[in-house]
């Protein structure tokens, strides 16, 4: 039985720059790290690995640079590690970016029965969170999105039960399996990798899936699959601001005519 | 040959074969511990021994210590009339007065009786001491259970005295004895009195007593804390000469095991430590952890593997597993995970302890076990670990904005060759709000003394201190094998940090990376301007009254206590107020051994105690040397409520005195 937790190597965002004439990233120099959210898929499905025996891949889509964060994924203890890399599934949207995906988790499934999918609920680059929900309507699976906890997972009834976190409340729900879940950071927190696992996954092999392997139509893949692109990224322009009361003199005034403020907007659930 | 006589022979053949026995039983489970070369350099060995064991010169740091010096001499000397009287047992007739002649023999006799009696003294000063007037660090849960056996000890040396004066006295009243022994002869006056008969039978008991009571003595060593008489001397032989608190570095290999789980993974150097431990608590009374209430104990640390070791040793010794685990739930011979990171690698414990004892690096050892091999840390730490890790500095901030500090003082980029040092700020210099003004005001100084000096910008990488001292020494290895290449890449010869913490780093940690070049602290480069003259301060600052707070790892760790002061000296015209506990001695802030990081889940606050004392002092500023110092001081004075108080760095103060008035 598997578990498998998808995972996007990103930019590390806090040292991002975008370039004003191309409206791209700028990349240069700048370090990868492994989608913050999906830290927790991939913790959450080596926890289940742990709980239930399960076999757990980590799977990602990206530039053959990506290995380095496959590697991470083994140190940290997965079973096995899956690169989907191809010059035909470069400039994917969400959309051919769930098409690939899926590919590979169904043809891991005609190996082995594939009962958890897990993925972040959305990259800190594109924070679409559209991926997941993609992958899900693709496979059949059912879809729990923005889980905080799972509860259980019964391999012979084939069900599980896992908790919501939703605006102001939560949601307990079942569902059949296989199903895929999008996770939020609250479900766990992620290991550390001890030194024997991290001395052991820098001579572990990951696999390399091409499309000669995924065999996907070449018109459903990468830019030529994606019916969105990104034609200008910009920073927003802030209005000017109020200055209300005076916070160094009088901090428990202005802290009160903030709260009226808010109170006014009804931006507070008073 | 008489009765007694064979008697006499049995009894020491056995108390003899028992005391080889049981020392041969302990110090035999020192071949369990991992190998340590502490051979090397037998001349500075054989003179820190002579200082230390011999010189007693951390028994004497404290005023009562003079009694311990007297009883150790004592117990020297007294070996000979031991030895004497031992093989006179043992051989009819056998005597020093064969060997040596006539008056040297009287004189060494009379001696015997003369240190004797300062030995009596001593043990009756010592027990009452004990009994009636104990420091605070003895009143301790488990050393009042040991202070049975210390009074057991303490009745046994007072016994042989007494008996050794009686059985002379006794044989100078009957006129077979060495009358010029003064005190025995003082004694005998008392017995004249008593018969010829009974005489010979005080006599004859009192040699018995001596006899048994000496080699009940010899066998009781072994088998307490008083291990230490055998131990002390080579452990202080055997000290390390390195920075203690520079442990080796790891080999990172497949199916090697990193630091200490069980009590076998110890360096020997470390298990004879436990062995030599005398329990006298000076390590607990300095401990900034043990004296705010947290579950940490240096000694009660060496206690645990001793015991440890005692328990899991003989299985361990032929290749099976102990019963008792060396970190969990804490009880006798287990130190708990909260106990572990509760030490902030201070030094207190290391650089008081009579004995040599190195106790902070048997921490840090088990830290490096519990980081590496299992991942058990404090919650808080994940994100320092994969912050340094990723953005190589402890808050996560972009390396691009390391330089910002700099910005407007233009392009100071380290240049190869025509820079003469270079400023590694360090990321609390270059990140943290409040230290930043501490570099700049550091940056000043320099240029005002027309110092060459460049940065590194954003290429500049954390040191990775912290993570060597939390016990992450897979991640601070390769963060200093990085660094030492970049620093060789950009031929840096001379190192200047305003972190006391990057400085030990540079200095000690990375020479065992390949590092030799010349790493100096502020503090020295700015005495070392005022001392040449290229410094000239134009006025005195308004700093009202200053008191000075030692950073450990600058103080304790390196020994630069002059500097600092000197630099205040200068630029205040006033010698800095100094607290109860300086210098050596100096309390920590708390912040130290990667507890920056960690929030104080129990007892008091450690900088809330350095701050009491310091206030004590009625200072108006409060001078540090170090980031870290910086921030815990400042936050302790905002929870203190004691805005009044200033805190700066010895560069802020330097600077300040530097400016023209306006």
């Amino acid at each position: 039985m598997l578990v498998i937790s998808c995972i996007k190597q990103v930019p590390d965002t806090t040292q991002v720059k975008i370039d004003p004439v191309t409206n791209t990233l700028i990349r240069d120099g700048i370090p990868f790290i492994i989608n913050p959210y999906d830290a927790h898929a991939l913790e959450e499905g080596l926890r289940l690995k742990d709980r239930y025996g399960m076999r757990s891949v980590a799977l990602s889509m990206g530039p053959p640079n990506t290995v380095a964060t496959l590697r991470k994924a083994y140190a940290l203890g997965v079973d096995e590690a899956i690169l989907l890399s191809d010059r035909r599934f470069g400039g994917a949207d969400t959309l051919a970016t769930s098409k690939v995906l899926s590919a590979a988790i169904a043809r891991l499934a005609q190996e082995e029965e594939v009962a958890v999918v897990l993925c972040g609920k959305q990259t800190i680059d594109g924070d679409t969170a559209q991926v997941g929900p993609g992958i899900a309507s693709r496979l059949g699976y059912s879809q729990l999105t923005l889980v905080d906890r799972i509860e259980w997972v019964d391999p012979l009834k084939k069900r599980i039960r896992v908790r919501r976190k939703l605006e102001g409340r939560h949601e307990i729900v079942e569902a059949p399996l296989p199903v895929l879940i999008t996770v939020v950071r609250e479900l766990n927190r992620p290991r550390y990798p001890v030194v024997a696992k991290r001395l052991e996954a820098e001579d572990r092999e990951v696999a390399l899936w091409d499309n000669a392997v995924l065999k996907l139509e070449e018109e459903s893949v990468g830019l030529k699959g994606s019916p969105t692109w990104v034609s200008k990224i910009f920073s927003p322009e802030r209005e000017q601001g109020e200055i209300i009361g005076n916070g160094m003199a009088d901090p428990h005034g202005a802290a009160l005519l903030l709260l009226d403020k808010l109170a006014e907007k009804d931006i507070l659930a008073l | 040959m008489d009765l007694q006589h064979l008697l006499f022979i049995a009894i020491f053949a056995l108390s003899t074969a028992s005391f080889v026995y049981s020392c041969q039983q302990r110090l035999g489970l020192l071949g369990i511990g991992a190998r340590e070369d502490r051979f090397d350099r037998p001349g500075a060995r054989l003179a820190a021994a002579m200082s230390y064991a011999f010189g007693q010169k951390r028994v004497l740091a404290r005023p009562y210590g003079v009694n311990h010096f007297l009883l150790f001499w004592a117990f020297l000397f007294l070996l000979l009339a031991n030895g004497e009287f031992l093989v006179e047992g043992l051989v009819s007739g056998a005597s020093l007065a064969r060997l040596l002649p006539a008056a040297p023999y009287r004189l060494l006799t009379a001696l015997f009786d003369l240190v004797s009696l300062v030995a009596l003294v001593s043990v009756l000063v010592a027990a009452a001491r004990r009994l009636f007037f104990p420091p605070s660090y003895l009143g301790n849960d488990y050393t009042s259970a040991a202070s049975g056996e210390a009074i057991l000890i303490l009745a046994m040396i007072a016994t042989l005295m007494a008996a050794f004066f009686l059985m002379n006295a006794a044989h100078i009243a009957l006129g077979t004895g060495d009358a010029w022994r003064p005190v025995s002869a003082a004694l005998a006056a008392g017995l004249s009195r008593i018969s010829p008969h009974a005489l010979q039978m005080v006599a004859q008991a009192a040699w018995w007593v001596h006899a048994l009571v000496l080699l009940a003595f010899m066998n009781l060593l072994p088998r307490s804390k008083h291990m230490h008489i055998l131990t002390a001397i080579p452990n202080c032989y055997f000290q390390s000469l390195e920075k203690p608190n520079t442990l080796p570095r790891e080999d990172f290999a497949s199916g090697a095991r990193y630091g200490v789980q069980e009590v076998g993974q110890y360096s020997w150097k470390d298990l004879l430590d436990s062995l030599s431990c005398t329990e006298c608590g000076r390590c607990q009374d300095l401990c900034p952890a043990h004296q705010t209430g947290k579950p940490l104990n240096p000694r009660r640390v060496v206690h645990d593997i001793k015991v440890n070791l005692l328990e899991n040793g003989p299985h361990l010794k032929h290749g099976g597993t102990g019963g008792v685990p060396l970190v969990g739930q804490a009880k006798q011979g287990t130190i708990s995970e909260e106990a572990i990171w509760s030490c902030t690698t201070c030094g207190a414990c290391t650089s008081v302890c009579p004995v040599l004892i190195e106790q902070m690096p048997k921490i840090v050892k088990l830290r490096r076990h519990l980081v590496q091999e299992q991942a058990s840390f404090p919650e808080e730490l994940l994100n320092l670990f994969e912050n340094m890790e990723q953005r190589s500095n402890p808050w996560g901030m972009p390396p691009a904005d390391r330089p910002k500090w700099s910005a407007p003082l233009g392009d100071r980029t380290y240049r190869p060759g025509a820079t003469e040092y270079l400023f590694f700020a360090g990321c609390a210099g270059a990140f943290d709000n409040r230290n930043k003004q501490v570099t700049v005001a550091l940056a000043n100084v320099l240029d005002r003394a027309g110092v060459s000096w460049g940065i590194l910008g954003k290429d500049e990488p954390c040191c990775g201190e912290s993570l060597r001292r939390l016990g992450n020494e897979y991640v601070f290895d390769r963060m200093a094998r990085q660094n030492v290449e970049l620093f060789k890449e950009r031929q840096v010869k001379k190192i200047v940090t305003q972190c006391p913490h990057c400085f030990s780093a540079l200095k000690n940690d990375y020479r065992q990376f390949g590092l030799e070049v010349e790493v100096i602290h502020h503090s020295q480069l700015i005495a070392a301007l005022v001392r040449e003259g290229r410094l000239s301060f134009s006025r005195q600052p308004e700093l009202g009254k200053v008191a000075f707070h030692d950073s450990c790892y600058l103080g304790r760790h390196n020994d630069i206590y002059l500097e600092p002061r000197a630099v205040l000296e200068a630029a205040t015209g006033a010698v800095p107020a100094e607290m109860p506990r300086h210098r050596e001695n100096a309390f920590c802030c708390g912040a130290g051994g990667g507890r920056m990081w960690l929030e104080e889940q129990s007892g008091s606050r450690i900088n809330l105690a350095r701050l009491n004392e310091a206030v004590k002092q009625q200072p108006d500023t409060l001078c540090v040397s170090c980031p870290y110092c910086m921030t815990m001081m400042e936050d302790g004075l905002k929870d203190l409520g004691l805005d009044r108080v200033a805190v700066k760095d010895i560069a802020e103060v330097a600077a300040d005195a530097l400016r023209t008035k306006p």
